[in-house]
């Protein structure tokens, strides 16, 4: 029996039909073997939309439903629901993209109908050979896994367990808090950072449902929505953590100190140090590349006066294996490397600072205890903040990085507060976006703060005339003034913009999340899913989506937890069904796919002489039905009949 | 009743299918005891003339074996569809083209060069080629036209069913000609006389490791005749080759080539085998897997031997 | 620009592209709103590793001019390596591709990542203009020659 396909040409307002012209698409349809009707309407997907097409099914009889609107990724579970509801099989149907394949990319009208009737030609021929099929229900662990002890992965960890859930949260420093940890002040309200981030800190540590995992990180990741594989690596802080009651006495004791990098190598910190006195968990770790029991041999003065005994050298790396139904990557940022900007001298002068450095400088428990000193500990007298360092730049990073106009500001603020230093901010726009962000601003134009609107081209110490001589001289455009600027300073503050953390890429390789251009983790989609990915179950949240301050970071880290706990809340999720399944009968026991699976779906029944395949594991990838010699293997919905018939009728 | 009429004839071929007819031996005079042979061609004398008195679809089974290379070829198939009830294909050329199939890697005008003027011991000094037409005195002299182009029998006359092989294994022909002759037939389009399933599937070699990190051609090395020949580097077209013939090459330590043809769910059986060969190349990078790649000698020789006229592209670029 | 139709030969590709990378990776350059040329149809499948070098001929021995696969760059496929499996085929399709006369500007594979709209449509444009200058395969007209 003839096969009785309704095809549905949609407008989506002009979006498609200001450059296909729809009634001819749907005239060429209907001319097509086995269309029964073929409609065009403005916006298919809407209620009055998905209606018609539901009413056809029923009144006539529709045995395929082909849609030709925009990209299945967007709309194709709203048209298998429909027409599900009205009692075809929702695989029973095929989308034809003529919207973001074809109108959004012609720029002839003539053209985009012509590509419109062969798209929608193929669809029509492909959706014949559909099958009826099932979609596959799998059960949710309610564990989560959180990778990313800063902000972000602390407020999606409490929000979570605070629901009663598990939480695993990794963090790969001995401590969380990420940067936020290392901040100061923070803008608009300049709330003390610490005060703020570490009760959250606490809450974390002593959760009931959350696992902190410090000084680790993920190896191996597998699985599917729902029904996640992770090993995780335990590397050795060579203390053992169940004796450890964190008195610091071998901190205090050890007699070797080396830069910390919590403090940008502005201060020191000992061989067995916690990165900074609220560390959560209040457990040190040593370092075994500086420590001189390693190194050496020697000394152990720690052994000599921890008075539980908790020193142990011989503690080995250990491995966790976990089974977690969602993950949530909070992974972070990583600052711009500001010696590659060879004309601002960093690396060079030792009062040219980043705004990091310049953090730990201002932070009561830094390197100066809190006191803004040029490197030869005087007070600065003037002081330049150069904004977009790496950042709105052809030569480094084109993007914005959201946060350093408002920093720098805070930056300004605090030189006032702690110093008498004059100070001079170099921008190109002062992007102010958020709440109390303007009025922030207002405050820092009243307090004399002298705003330079160009980029800074060159921070030089030759000097072109005695009052420049030992001073660092910040050259500038003043685009406002349109003159070229040269202004004597003693300290540079750059304003450095944020990146994708280092190994962001082993990350994404790690958890097959995708990147944007720019690197960072890539969301669903930017609007409506910022914090969801292309895989379901594997959620993405803070700076490691994109450049972001603490309220968006927080705000993403509440929504990814969002997320996950409807996820979990739904019990089970549907699989598509796009499996290979194999065809015992032509199977010849070639066995040429068995190695080839990714997953190790395919093994090999030698009774039977020929290969099988575990349904649960096959992820849909279709390598193994594209290899088989015999043809004995087919991918549900993209079987070869149904692929060649789109060839055939793209080339008829 | 009467018996049954069957047919041989023989196109583009090289005489092994009528040799295996003929290897049948005895089975022979049992076979003209429940059947009237009414046309072979290269056993007995027949004429054109023959075949052209007899009544349409008189003959009962046509085995037609070799590809369709000439007009007379062509002509014969025309005439013996007419005059069949049933025509088959017989034979791995006409089936999928066979050896002369790969005639079509070159052209007519190529090979009438590489016959009659190139080959050093050719001695044509007037550089004579073979013409359809040649006027003399006694009159008008035709042979058959050469065509560029080798075709099977299916793409040139309606055929019923299909008996693959080069030749087909002598157990398979005896079957299947009893087959016809006692009428009980699968299908119209069936392939007779071989396994659905590949050479796989009835060879003893052990298949353990499915990875290819090298190839090597059968001169370069003796096999071990246990293992299987793809895992010692050889390539063996028996994952994508229809069985049914007892794998004898294998017994005798050579590569399958093909030559039984695709199996039922394939498509093109070279397409197939060089996407099931280079699935299993051991190489991570692209570097490796050119390198793996180009080691693979003629590609359309090896993967289209026998089956090139059926396979999708047919023929090189001319 | 205004093409007119009936002048200039349309090279017609036929596209395998991974729903995970190149497929959005060319909705993407729908979004926007980067204008390229029409001919590359596009044909969505899980990944570049299911694409069996029979779809190639059959588009190629079918009237189609180019074929174009595009899957996730080397290390990124979400099924860890189908593109590896990708290559490894299309290495050695395009020895075969070789030895039957079709030019190698005509079958190509790519590497398309989900963010890169502007790459795909720089593909497309460039592989619709060297196929248009090679002129149409009309491989089935050759054969029956």
């Amino acid at each position: 029996m003839a096969e009785k396909i309704g095809v549905y040409i949609c407008h989506c307002g002009t979006n498609i039909a200001s450059k296909v012209d729809c009634k001819a698409v749907a005239e060429y349809a209907l001319s097509l073997p086995n269309v029964a009707v073929a409609r065009d309407y403005q916006y298919t997907c809407s209620d009055p939309g998905q209606e018609m097409i539901k009413n056809d099914i029923r009144e006539l009889g529709l045995t395929r439903v082909v849609v030709a609107s925009c990209s299945p990724l967007m709309h194709e579970p709203t048209f298998r629901r429909a027409v599900g509801d009205a009692g075809l099989n929702p695989f029973l149907f095929q989308m034809a993209n003529i919207r973001e394949q074809c109108s959004w990319i012609s720029e002839s009208g003539e053209l985009a109908t012509a590509r419109a009737k062969t798209i929608v030609g193929a669809a029509i021929t492909r959706v014949n050979f559909n099958e009826a099929l099932e979609v596959q229900k799998v059960p949710v662990n309610s564990n989560v896994l959180i990778v990313g002890g800063g902000i972000t992965g602390i407020e999606a960890a409490l929000q979570i367990a605070d629901s009663g859930k598990k939480v695993y949260l990794v963090e790969k420093e001995p401590t969380i808090g990420g940067y936020m940890a290392r901040f100061d002040k923070t803008f608009p309200t300049l709330d003390c950072a610490a005060c703020i981030l570490t009760p959250k800190m606490v809450s974390v540590g002593q959760h009931p449902n959350i696992e902190l995992l410090s000084y680790s990180d993920v190896t191996e990741f597998s699985g599917y929505v729902g029904n996640f594989a992770a090993r995780i690596r335990r590397r050795p802080r060579y203390v053992d953590e169940e004796k450890c009651n964190g008195c610091g006495l071998c901190e205090q004791k050890c007699p070797l100190s080396v830069p910390s990098e919590f403090d940008c190598g502005l201060g020191k910190r000992k061989a067995i140090y916690r990165p900074f006195p609220q560390a959560v968990p209040s457990i040190p770790v040593i370092d075994r590349e500086h420590c001189l029991y390693f190194t050496k041999g020697i000394c152990k003065v720690c052994v000599k006066f921890c008075p539980k005994g908790a020193i142990d050298f011989e503690q080995k790396e250990k491995f966790l294996d976990v089974q977690v139904g969602s993950v949530i990557l909070a992974t972070g940022f990583d600052l711009f490397d500001a010696s590659r900007v060879k004309e601002y001298g960093y690396g060079k002068f030792a009062n040219v600072i980043t705004s990091l450095e310049f953090e730990r400088l201002t932070h009561a428990s830094g390197p100066t205890g809190g006191k803004i000193l040029l490197k030869n500990g005087k007070n600065p007298e003037t002081v330049a903040i150069v904004h977009c360092v790496g950042s709105r730049d052809q030569n480094y990073n084109e993007y914005c990085s959201r946060v350093c106009c408002m920093y720098s500001l805070k930056t300004a603020h605090l030189v006032h507060e702690k110093t008498d230093a004059k100070v001079y901010e170099f921008y190109i726009d002062m992007r102010a976006f958020g709440k109390g962000y303007e009025e922030f601003y207002k405050r820092l134009l009243r307090e004399d703060v002298t705003f330079v609107r160009g980029r800074v081209a060159e921070i030089t110490d030759v000097a072109q005339d005695p009052s420049e001589k030992g001073r660092l001289i910040v050259v500038a455009e003043d685009t406002l003034l349109g003159i070229v600027r040269r202004i004597p300073v003693d300290l540079v503050v750059l304003s450095m913009g944020l990146e994708p953390r280092r190994d962001a890429t082993q990350v994404a390789h790690t958890f097959r999340i995708g990147r944007s251009k720019d690197g960072f983790f890539l969301e669903k989609h930017p609007k409506l899913a910022p914090v969801s990915t292309a895989s379901d179950g594997m959620f993405i949240a803070g700076s490691c989506q994109g450049p972001k301050d603490i309220p968006d970071s927080v705000a993403q880290g509440a929504a990814a937890a969002a997320n996950v706990l409807s996820l979990i809340d739904r019990k089970e999720v549907e699989l598509e069904p796009t499996i290979a399944l194999i065809n015992e009968e032509a199977c010849s026991g070639c066995r040429i796919c068995v190695g080839l699976c990714p997953y190790n779906a395919i093994t090999f029944d030698d009774n039977a002489n020929r290969a099988v395949i575990t349904n649960a594991f096959c992820k849909g990838c279709g390598v193994c039905v594209a290899a088989c010699p015999s043809g004995a293997i087919e991918q549900q919905n993209f079987t070869n009949r149904q692929l060649i018939a789109e060839v055939e009728a793209i080339c008829a | 009743m009467p018996k049954p009429k069957i047919a041989f004839n023989w196109a583009s071929s090289c005489g092994g299918c009528e040799i295996a007819i003929f290897e049948l031996g005895t089975k022979l005079v049992d076979i003209s005891n429940k059947a009237d042979i009414v046309f072979w061609p290269a056993i007995f004398d027949y004429k054109y003339s023959d075949l052209e008195a007899m009544p349409d679809k008189s003959i009962d089974v046509t085995f037609f074996n070799g590809a369709i290379q000439n007009s007379e070829n062509e002509h014969l198939a025309r005439l013996l569809r007419e005059k069949s009830k049933l025509l088959v294909a017989f034979g791995a050329c006409a089936h999928g083209g066979g050896i002369p199939a790969l005639a079509n890697t070159t052209s007519r005008d190529q090979i009438f060069a590489s016959s009659y003027k190139e080959t050093p011991t050719t001695d044509n000094p007037e550089k004579l080629f073979p013409q359809p037409k040649f006027n003399m005195k006694e009159g008008e002299l035709t042979i058959p036209e050469f065509y560029n182009t080798v075709k099977t029998l299916d793409q040139t006359v309606d055929v019923d069913y299909y008996v693959p092989g080069c030749p087909p294994v002598g157990e398979q022909v005896s079957k299947v000609i009893d087959q016809f002759i006692g009428g009980d037939l699968p299908p119209k389009g069936s392939v007779l006389g071989a396994s659905d399933k590949s050479l796989c599937h009835e060879c003893k070699r052990t298949k353990t490791d499915r990875k290819i990190s090298k190839l090597v051609r059968t001169y370069q090395t003796i096999p071990d005749p246990q293992k299987c020949m793809l895992e010692q580097g050889i390539i063996c077209m028996g994952p994508a080759t229809r069985g049914g013939c007892g794998s004898i090459c294998l017994d005798a330590n050579m590569p399958c080539r093909g030559c039984y043809g695709p199996l039922p769910n394939v498509v093109d059986q070279g397409a197939k085998m060089l996407s099931a060969l280079s699935s299993i190349f051991d190489a991570e990078n692209e570097e490796e897997i050119q390198k793996l790649a180009d080691s693979v000698p003629d590609p359309i020789g090896t993967f289209y031997r026998f089956s090139l006229a059926r396979s999708l592209m047919r023929r090189t670029k001319q | 620009m205004v093409i007119e139709l009936s002048k200039r030969f349309e090279p017609k590709i036929v596209g395998f592209l991974c729903k995970w990378c190149a497929y959005t990776g060319a909705d993407l350059a729908g979004t926007s709103r980067i204008k390229y040329p029409p001919n590359v149809t596009p044909i969505r499948v899980n990944c570049s590793g299911r694409v069996d070098p029979t779809f190639v001929l059959k588009a190629l021995s079918s009237g189609a001019d180019g074929v174009l696969i595009a899957g996730c760059h080397p290390g990124d496929c979400h099924y860890t390596n189908g593109n590896v499996k990708a290559i490894r085929r299309f290495k050695l399709l395009q020895r075969m591709l070789n030895q039957f006369g079709v030019e190698k500007e005509r079958v190509r594979l790519e590497w398309v990542s989900a963010s890169e709209g502007e790459r795909y449509a720089r593909v497309v444009e460039s592989m619709t203009e060297e196929i248009r200058s090679l002129g149409p395969l009309n491989w089935k007209a050759m054969v029956e020659a």
